[in-house]
């Protein structure tokens, strides 16, 4: 089983968009390898010809009447959002300066 | 019984009492709110149960409970009039909905959850939003960005988690009912360690609409009380099928009240019950097991026929949760993007990831993080068939361990918890020591079906609640009511009252005044 580098939480980290501190790295580092080793006794079981199971409650499909409903008004949506403008979320810039 | 009159003494009573109270005109829905209103303001700075208490809104609807009342009409329901502690998970219209985190700090719901609209439907009046683990990740109410609550039984020590603030709430009489969420234990442990009732429902069974998602095949909202019949009552009234969760079950609710009331008669001749053989042994207090112990010689006494069952991969459970739940919750809380809701930081020209990525790590505790990174982990390329997929096949196996268990017997019994409450600060550093907690309660979850805790004695060691766990077959919740039921008034006959109303440490505790039942 692998253990958990420094390298590593900082990757998942990446991944999760987590801006974690160094400080943080090594807290992280240490305690998701205890947890990842606890919790990979999962594979002492013999389950190759066991279907996995994603949801206790087999349902397919539900659907209900394609029925126009009243949703939330623009300025509710809007009422919490971070920065709103000109009846419209207000984001950060989402290109980079080159491009 | 001579009538209460002091405010003091109206927050002792039951839920069903306090309903039969407004309900006959003896009393007003709005002076049994401000008797709880005045027990809040008296011990939550103490506690820390609630996170916010609504005080116009809870006395505006009893009001309107009151007038209806006046004006000759029938209650609106079982419950109508009675006050209630809301887990702050779920959203409320025009009332802060937090999770416990910061990254929801101020965050005020547009719409309410489906349960939210059910309790205002029903008439019963919601005092606040009470405390949990930050997103509902944790077993000790620890993980809250808001400060932890403390266990009324002793302030020292953890009231359980993640509904914590629910739990305490009951058993420092700030209110009679709550409602809570059990992910993994959420409800039925805090209930243990508070010597309150506590239910799962089956998946399916309780809407998950506006209920803030952590890990959406596992959550399931339900009810808390201080007696069996309170939380059957209170399972009536936000249970059922709701069109806009897709997982809801359209199916009548279980008859779980006319099953309490039947439970209270003590008669259980008829009944197999299952010990389950794996729940025993290391990692548990002594003084929860013999208090399990001699609940399992009173459901005999009563007449239940009581065997053992073994169900080998329960051992795996824990494991297989650890995955499968933050895996679910890695996924779940990508929504807190810091663009349309809850708390951004890191603007000053950053890009949208990096602003993201800041608001994330100041918004999110330690606990979230871990989750967020075990759950990415998981479900990686390289480590997702031995992990994520691993632990989905466990479910399984999970599941048919309990469907065996239930060709043998009507209902299986463990502890609910492997310890007491243990003290504020002991687990903190060590996540895994943390996850222990909710042993006997995580198998519930993975196969959906549903589990009762219902508070069986106090340890011998220490003098804290112990409670007992009894697991129903999905949609077969009524069976649980019953046996819980049967126990909990066998318990309290031979104890001389119900255990919660020893609970001691709170300023203003009263003595027991008889039992309530």
């Amino acid at each position: 089983m692998p253990s958990i580098s420094r390298a590593e939480v900082a990757h998942l980290a990446r991944l999760a968009r987590l801006a974690v501190t160094e400080e943080e790295l090594d807290t992280f580092a240490g305690q998701l390898d205890v947890i990842v080793s606890s919790v990979a006794t999962v594979n002492e079981v013999a389950a190759e010809d066991i279907p996995p199971t994603s949801h206790a409650v087999p349902l397919t499909n539900v659907f209900r009447d394609d029925v126009v409903r009243e949703g939330l008004t623009n300025e509710q949506a809007l009422a919490c959002a971070p920065a709103a403008e000109d009846g419209r979320f207000q984001v950060p810039r989402i290109l980079g300066e080159e491009q | 019984m001579t009538e209460p009159t002091d405010s003091a003494a109206l927050t002792r009573l039951t839920a069903a009492e306090l309903a039969a109270r407004i309900h006959a005109g003896e009393i007003s829905a709005e002076r049994v709110t401000q008797a709880h209103l005045n027990r809040i303001s008296e011990v939550d700075g103490a506690v820390h149960a609630f996170l916010h208490v609504d005080t116009e809104g809870a006395l505006d609807a009893a009001r309107a409970v009151d007038a209806e009342l006046a004006a000759g009409k029938q209650p609106r329901s079982a419950l109508a009039g009675v006050p209630l502690a809301l887990k702050d998970v779920f959203t409320t219209n025009g009332v802060p909905t937090t999770c416990g985190s910061r990254i929801l700090d101020g965050w005020i719901p547009p719409y309410d959850a489906t349960v939210t609209r059910k309790l205002r439907e029903a008439g019963v009046v919601i005092l606040g939003k009470a405390n949990m683990d930050e997103f509902a990740m944790g077993s000790s109410t620890e993980n809250s960005a808001f400060g932890p609550t403390r266990n009324p039984w002793d302030h020292d020590r953890i009231p359980g988690g993640s509904g914590g603030g629910s739990a305490a709430s009951l058993a420092a009489f700030e209110a009679p009912l709550a409602v809570g969420t059990d992910t993994g234990g959420s409800i039925r442990q805090p209930a243990a360690v508070t010597g309150t009732v506590g239910v799962k429902p089956t998946y399916g069974g309780v809407s998950r609409y506006g209920l803030v998602a952590f890990s959406s095949s596992l959550d399931q909202g339900g009810p808390c009380a201080r007696t069996v019949l309170d939380a059957a009552l209170l399972h009536e009234v936000i249970g059922g099928h709701d069109p806009l969760d897709s997982t809801s079950i359209d199916a009548a609710v279980p008859p779980v009240v006319a099953a309490a009331r039947q439970g209270a008669d003590g008669d259980l001749r008829g009944v197999r019950v299952g010990v389950v053989t794996e729940f025993a042994g290391e990692g548990y207090q002594p003084g929860v097991l013999s208090s399990f112990h001699a609940a399992v010689e009173t459901l005999r006494g009563l007449g239940a026929e009581v065997v053992e069952v073994s169900c080998p991969n329960f051992e795996h459970a824990l494991p297989a949760y650890y995955l499968i739940n933050p895996s679910e919750a890695s996924s779940n809380l990508a929504r807190f993007d810091a663009m349309r809701y809850g708390l951004r930081v890191g603007e000053n020209g950053a890009s949208a990831e990096e602003v993201m990525s800041a608001t994330r790590e100041a918004g999110f505790g330690a606990e979230v993080k871990r989750r967020i990174m075990l759950g990415t982990f998981a479900l990686s390329s390289g480590y997702y068939d031995a992990y994520y997929g691993q632990a989905q096949k466990v479910r399984t196996l999970v599941s048919r361990d309990f469907a065996a268990a239930f060709e043998r017997v009507d209902v299986l019994v463990s502890p609910t918890t492997p310890t007491t409450a243990f003290p504020i600060g002991e687990r903190v550093d060590d996540p895994m020591a943390m996850y222990r907690a909710d042993l006997c309660t995580v198998p519930v979850n993975l196969a959906g079906n549903a589990a009762i805790s219902v508070p069986s004695g106090l340890s011998d060691e220490d003098g804290l609640p112990v409670g007992l766990q009894v697991m129903a077959p999905a949609m077969a919740d009524e069976r649980m009511y019953r046996v819980g039921a049967a126990f909990e008034a066998a318990r309290d006959a031979a104890q001389g009252g119900s255990l919660v109303l020893g609970c001691p440490s709170v300023p203003g505790t009263v003595e027991p005044q008889g039992s309530g039942a």
